[in-house]
């Protein structure tokens, strides 16, 4: 396989460590009295959008930002628990920016651009001062020092938290330096205001075609460049860990006019989140990893077992992951452990009420360290688990089921950050770049400030400065108002249907497809079967929908609509490539393709690249290109937890 | 095992828009299971009312897991309902009973005017911290995170008030519609940093003055902080009126010397 | 000013307000928490009265004389240096301003509070921590204003007092003249309302002022509402006293 030419990842000269170095040493500048004359959409307030929205304004450029939110600070951002790495070494215990890049590059499997994680890496020690500057209460010790936790995947302690809210703190951090720039008249803020599509003229990306909702007015926007951080498509599978209104329109109307969707199927299951309660359920809950120190995996083991837990003696009870992976145990990596779970429960020997997890059991904790300790490290997780499944685990164990909570894939970006279509750029969780096929634990907060503070605003100036007195493009020109009639026409259309079912109905239903066939474990046949399940459903969504209301006041059903559709393409799109990599690697995981202890086998011969697919007009016929991914500094080698 | 919920009388505030007349509906609900979420109950009545060819209720949700802060339900007279420290989202159906009578409102201050049925526009709060709620810190210039040590303790008050998730529940508690709470959280969390110290003094001068074009005073009721689904303190209140105190003095002083 | 909060468009500039020049302490009332400040320091003042005017009238236990000169000594208070009088009017300019203060601060955070919330809630509110007494303080400070002027006018002026054999009220008869006013049931009873209702307003009101103020402080937050209760309950109890006493028989 090569590189297609127009999948060119512009990665600058130079040893790895230097290629940041040469690249803002010779990048092109915008002189700081010009800078006002050039216009940015940002759309997407979360870390990414709102960090890149404050800092293009205070560099100058005049910002447009746009959240389909009542206010900047709703941003699923706000939800990771975690924290955040970053390569400051004060621990002083070997951590260094070449080890966190290279534990974010074996942790995705040898599936990600060497020089963006370097890059990712290298910044990721501005970030903390940054947010600390900012006002970012993170853990300290006693002596005021900042505090540090380690996380999966490393052997380092290099992540900082606050609290279990670390996305919190972080993204109101971001939004209150945008804020500052929305007071001072630097941004002007569009809230619940909805992308419902990318204007492209001759070429370069020129604008966007949004719709109010609050009085569903389709209206648009030009600027010199675009950039997308709107997040990930996790919420593909209708049950995930993503808030609900998390959706693909925005990368998928990109995609839709030139920008290349890069390996889709590289989707993260979260191991520890409470399962699913029953058919009506709408989400699902994370509980932080770090339960498993002391938890420990169980389930019973006769299938359909009837008795009451206390009643299952010791040796009824299947330690499936201390039998399987001895020398991590329970501590078992997020992918491996998920799997393990799903196969207990396929096998009939899931536990609770729908028999859909398996018990995280802390009584052997309790035991050992006394409930004041146990109750000390996880004493708020404790109570979050009982305020939504209303039992006390300090009593019963806790109920525990993986859950899709974080996508790799994205649009496909270069080394600057830019799509496939000139001056549009994606950001944050939005592109694919820097987690391969597997993120590690406390990246993502780390990925979405390192291209909004201090990525776009080095890489938009080398865009922009060739265009200087060239004005915002007309939102008269043809394109514009033909997109206005195309999103004017789709809304229209779902309103017209009038069929039977609403938006939820399709997203459940084809969500549970993607689930079983495009989820934790993936087969050829499986694949094929959703992709000829999935176009029956898409035509049915065209012709059954229905959406009460109507398209000029708040229309919740018909916002849904519209993010129900892209799903479903993105869906089938997922699907394929999936069914096209043929390898298991990282959050891919072909069961096809698995070593004799079912880990999963890479097959760095034939799929050592980056699909990124193009458009057609159909995902079922969307073009596969292939960037490949050269390896200069890492040597490729086999992850294995055993 | 979960069981079900039945007989169940929703009484919901209904309004087609902002300047539009609005009343109260009664639905009847049945088979809910007390797992479902209070917003799962919700979802399950739009659904009907959608195959049934109704408008379904609209009402603001997001994250669902109590952090995002768009949820925002009077239940029962009490703001995100009857469970403490807890927003609405977290709220489940076991702490109500078959036979329930369940009287749902939107929130209600002329800073937050509806939009639609329960969903109310809360960019009053917005605007507060566009006024000063932030730390002037542009990208890039930032020292090193470890130059100033900052005592756990003062790390840790300032994350206990740092916590407000922006839902604007204490605002509809308040008898008053005062939006004390949520402007002394967020100038308590910035003020007690040594970060926060340069602007300490005009951060808290420019967010009282704003929240005062919007909102009610505190008569120190403490509703609140009861309804605060991160119970936060009316303590930072306290913080907020000393603070404002001596910035009138101290920012008297400053812009004299500016003249 | 406010923005329109129904007006759809881009948010931007909204922190570059101008700035009005005002004297200090026009400008500091200006605010809602400026008010809440006259509030409190009017409030501090208008308790240190209630507290002594009910210290000094304990004097009627030690009998008419005591008291009757205590009334005397009020208005010798400074004397010679200062004309007689002219202190208790000074004190008098004081608390009448304070009481104007407490009233006007009180009148414009009531219409400020009322234009916040416009549309009431339509169904029943369930409150969870505001207490009887942080509820009704307009309703008891209106009752303890009425109070105030009848209690004027009862034993300052005369005008609803009962008349002496002699057919004449006479001011510096203290004594008698509260004896007179209590022996009258339906007096008595409006006496002891109005200063039950003094005390609830007295009890939210002293412990409101530590937050309005902005005295917090983890050593002695939690004697806060101690202390509201301690005062308000001094107060109520020596005032509700005399009426009692009169009614029983043992001051007569």
């Amino acid at each position: 396989m090569t590189t297609d030419s127009r999948l060119n990842s512009k990665a600058p000269q130079g040893a790895i460590e230097d290629k940041w170095n040469n690249y803002k040493a010779d990048v092109k500048l915008v002189n700081p009295n010009n800078k006002r004359k050039f216009k940015v959409i940002v759309v997407g307030t979360g870390l990414a959008g709102a960090s890149a929205a404050a800092t293009l304004a205070e560099l100058g450029y005049q910002v447009d930002a746009f959240t389909f939110h009542d206010s900047p600070r709703r941003a699923h951002s706000i939800a990771a628990q975690g924290g955040i790495n970053a390569a400051k070494n004060y621990r002083g215990d070997g951590d260094s920016v070449h080890r966190l890049f290279y534990d974010t590059v074996k942790g995705g499997d040898f599936r990600s651009r060497e020089s963006n994680v370097h890059r990712l890496a290298e910044v990721s020690v501005n970030i903390i001062d940054q947010m600390v500057a900012q006002g970012v209460p993170f853990a300290r010790e006693y002596g005021g020092l900042l505090d540090n936790r380690s996380f999966g995947g490393a052997q380092v302690s290099r992540t900082f938290y606050a609290r279990g809210q670390t996305g919190q703190q972080l993204l109101l951090g971001a939004y209150q330096q945008l804020a500052r720039q929305i007071g001072l008249g630097g941004v002007r803020l569009f809230n619940r205001t909805e992308l419902v599509d990318v204007v492209v003229i001759d070429g370069r990306a020129s604008g966007i075609v949004v719709r109010d909702l609050m009085t569903g007015e389709i209206s648009s926007h030009s600027a010199h460049a675009v950039v997308l951080a709107t997040g990930g498509y996790g919420n593909v599978f209708f049950l995930s860990t993503n808030a609900m209104a998390c959706n693909v329109t925005a990368t998928w109307r990109a995609h839709r006019k030139g920008a290349f969707f890069a390996n889709p199927c590289y989707t993260q299951i979260h191991p520890t989140c409470i399962p699913q309660s029953d058919e009506s359920q709408s989400k699902l809950t994370l509980m932080s990893e770090s339960l498993r120190n002391d938890g420990r995996v169980w389930v019973p083991k006769k299938q359909n077992e009837t008795r009451p837990i206390d009643q299952i003696p010791e040796e009824d009870r299947d330690y499936y992951l201390e039998r399987l992976y001895p020398s991590f145990g329970n501590l078992a990596p997020r992918d491996i452990s998920s799997r393990a779970a799903k196969r207990a429960v396929d096998d009939g020997r899931g536990v609770g009420p729908l028999k859909n997890g398996v018990y995280l059991d802390f009584s052997d904790s309790i035991n050992r360290l006394g409930k004041d300790v146990v109750a000390e490290r996880y004493g708020n997780l404790f109570e979050m688990y009982e305020r939504i499944a209303g039992e006390n685990p300090y009593e019963v164990p806790m109920r525990i089921y993986p859950a899709s909570h974080y996508t790799m894939g994205g649009l496909w970006v270069d080394y600057e950050l830019m799509t496939t279509i000139p001056g549009l750029y994606a950001a944050g969780e939005a592109n694919f770049s820097d987690h391969g096929a597997n993120r590690l634990g406390a990246s993502a907060l780390m990925q979405g400030l390192a291209d909004g503070y201090f990525v776009l605003p080095y890489t938009i100036g080398n865009y922009l400065a060739p265009m200087l007195n060239q004005g915002t493009p007309d939102t008269n020109h043809p394109e514009f108002k033909k997109a206005e009639e195309d999103a004017r026409n789709r809304f229209q259309g779902y309103l017209n249907i009038k069929g039977s079912r609403s938006p939820d109905w399709f997203h459940r239903k084809f969500g549970k497809i993607i689930w079983d066939y495009c989820g934790m474990e993936r087969t050829a046949e499986g694949l094929q079967k959703a992709l000829s399940d999935l176009e029956p459903l898409y035509e049915e969504f065209k012709t059954d929908l229905r959406v009460t209301g109507d398209g000029e006041s708040m229309n919740q059903t018909l916002e849904k609509a519209g993010r129900v559709d892209d799903f479903i393409q993105l869906g089938m799109l997922m699907c394929r490539d999936a069914l096209e990599r043929n390898e298991s690697c990282g959050g891919h995981f072909r069961a096809e393709y698995q070593t004799d202890d079912g880990e999963a086998q890479r097959d760095d011969d034939n799929f050592c690249h980056v699909a990124a697919w193009e458009w057609t007009g159909d995902p079922m016929k969307a073009i596969r290109n292939v960037e490949d991914l050269n390896y200069e500094t890492v040597h490729l080698a086999t992850r294995s937890y055993k | 095992m979960s069981n079900h919920l039945n007989d169940i009388t929703l009484k919901i505030w209904r309004q087609a828009g902002p300047n539009e007349r609005g009343r109260f509906e009664t639905y009847l609900i049945d088979q809910i299971s007390d797992e479902a979420s209070f917003l799962e109950m919700l979802d399950i009545l739009n659904e009907r009312l959608i195959t049934e060819g109704r408008e379904p209720v609209t009402f603001d949700h997001d994250c669902r897991e109590g952090i995002c802060g768009t949820c925002s339900l009077m239940i029962n007279g009490q703001a995100h309902g009857p469970q403490k420290s807890t927003a609405t989202c977290q709220l489940h159906m076991r702490k109500f009973q078959s036979g329930d009578q369940i009287v749902i409102e939107p929130w209600r201050a002329s800073a937050f005017p509806i939009i639609k049925d329960l969903m109310v526009n809360r960019s009053a709060f917005d605007r507060i911290i566009e006024a000063g709620g932030f730390i002037t810190a542009p990208t890039g210039g930032a020292p090193d995170a470890n130059l100033i040590p900052i005592p756990k303790p003062v790390s840790d008050a300032a994350m206990d008030s740092a916590e407000c998730i922006g839902c604007g529940a204490c605002v509809a508690a308040c008898p008053n519609g005062a939006a004390n709470l949520f402007t002394a959280a967020k100038i308590s969390h910035l003020n007690l940093l040594p970060q926060g110290q340069a602007e300490r003094y005009s951060r808290v001068e420019a967010m009282v003055e704003t929240m005062d074009d919007y909102f009610g005073s505190c008569t120190n009721h403490g509703e609140c902080e009861a309804a605060c689904p991160k119970s936060i303190s009316i303590d930072v209140i306290a913080l907020m009126n000393k603070d404002y105190r001596k910035a009138k003095f101290k920012n008297r002083k400053t812009s004299a010397r500016a003249d | 000013m406010a923005q329109v909060l129904n007006s759809r468009g881009p948010v931007t500039g909204t922190a570059t307000r101008a700035k009005k020049r005002r004297p200090f302490l026009l400008d500091l009332y200006s605010t809602a928490v400026g008010k809440k400040y006259v509030m409190a320091i009017t409030g501090i003042g208008m308790m240190g009265f209630v507290l002594f005017h009910m210290i000094g009238n304990l004097k009627m236990y030690q009998g008419a004389d005591d008291l009757n000169k205590y009334a005397e000594f009020l208005k010798k208070l400074l004397y010679p240096l200062a004309p007689k009088e002219a202190v208790l009017w000074i004190l008098r300019g004081g608390l009448i301003t304070m009481l104007v203060l407490h009233l006007h601060a009180a009148l414009t955070l009531t219409r400020l509070n009322r234009h916040a919330r416009p549309v009431k809630y339509q169904s029943a509110r369930d409150y969870q921590v505001a207490s009887f007494a942080s509820r009704s303080m307009r309703l008891s400070g209106l009752v303890v204003i009425a109070f105030l002027v009848w209690h004027l006018l009862d034993l300052t002026f005369g005008a609803v007092n009962t008349v002496g054999a002699d057919g004449e009220f006479v001011r510096a008869e203290v004594y008698d003249n509260v004896v007179r006013s209590f022996d009258r049931p339906v007096v008595a009873v409006f006496y002891i309302i109005a200063n039950v209702l003094l005390g609830i307003h007295l009890f939210h009101g002293s412990w409101s002022i530590f937050q309005s103020l902005g005295w917090n402080n983890p050593r002695f937050n939690k004697w806060r509402r101690a202390f509201a209760g301690g005062f308000a309950t001094v107060v109520v109890v020596g005032n509700i006293s005399f009426p009692v006493a009169v009614m029983a028989g043992i001051v007569g």
